[in-house]
């Protein structure tokens, strides 16, 4: 449970695991912080392949990551979305502000 | 109208709890035979109203949530979420998509997500007293395999 940062140079992917709820959420944004100021990227590709479950503190995660990284000047795309979690994010209409692939 | 078969957990507002209750909410659901997403929106439902009474009905303590768990014979699941905590003056506000007092951490999405996965949501709260949660959500009845 948790994430995992890949990628070179300012390219990177930061893969979210397990279940992204309150209880995780706080960890979750620490470490994409962290992971986000460290690289300075260009670009990341937030990757939710792994997520087996994901509420609406799922939606303050990823705000929070795709403000950071484009306040840094970089773009951030979110991929692999599960379709539990592609429900509660729809229903906050976040694919009208990050990009989903 | 007689629920067909209840159960009641109370448990301390933890916050490894969520995933406790939406889970526990998840089995006794099973028994309805609901499919994937039914099972998923539950969990989701019960995932905020639990997480609400962690974050905001008990801000510097642990306090006592109780959950009920209600199946009806029109194979509906009923779910009560109840906390002893400091209420919400302004239900309605409290309702509005978005609004939060939960600073940047949250999102403002619990009630309008219970609202839209389940098919309906009351609130009811008085401030210094607590605030009760009923969620209720018809199961579609499956054929059985191979039958009609």
């Amino acid at each position: 449970m948790g994430l995992t940062c890949t990628g070179e140079g300012r390219d990177i992917r930061i893969a979210l695991e397990g279940e992204v709820d309150h209880h995780q959420a706080r960890r979750l944004m620490e470490q994409t912080d962290r992971e986000i100021d460290r690289r300075l990227p260009k670009r990341v590709v937030l990757d939710l392949g792994g997520v087996t479950f994901m509420d609406s503190s799922g939606i303050a995660v990823l705000l929070r990551a795709y403000k950071r990284t484009v306040e840094l000047g970089g773009a951030l795309t979110v991929r692999n979305v599960p379709e539990q979690a592609d429900k509660v994010l729809r229903a906050a209409g976040l694919e009208r502000i990050i990009r989903f692939e | 109208m007689r629920p067909l078969n209840t159960a009641t957990l109370d448990f301390l507002s933890r916050s490894v709890n969520e995933g406790f209750a939406r889970t526990a909410a998840a089995c006794f659901a099973a028994q309805l035979d609901p499919t994937l997403e039914e099972v998923n929106d539950i969990k989701t439902a019960v995932s905020e109203a639990v997480t609400n009474a962690v974050v905001h009905a008990y801000p510097d303590r642990l306090g006592k949530v109780r959950m009920k768990l209600r199946l009806y014979a029109d194979n509906s699941l009923e779910v009560v979420v109840q906390d002893w905590g400091v209420g919400i003056a302004d239900v309605e506000q409290a309702r509005t998509p978005l609004f939060t007092t939960g600073n940047g951490e949250r999102s403002g999405m619990g009630f309008t997500i219970m609202e839209s996965f389940m098919d309906s949501l009351k609130v009811k709260s008085v401030p210094g007293k607590g605030t009760t949660v009923t969620m209720r959500r018809r199961i579609s009845r499956r054929l059985p395999a191979g039958g009609k």
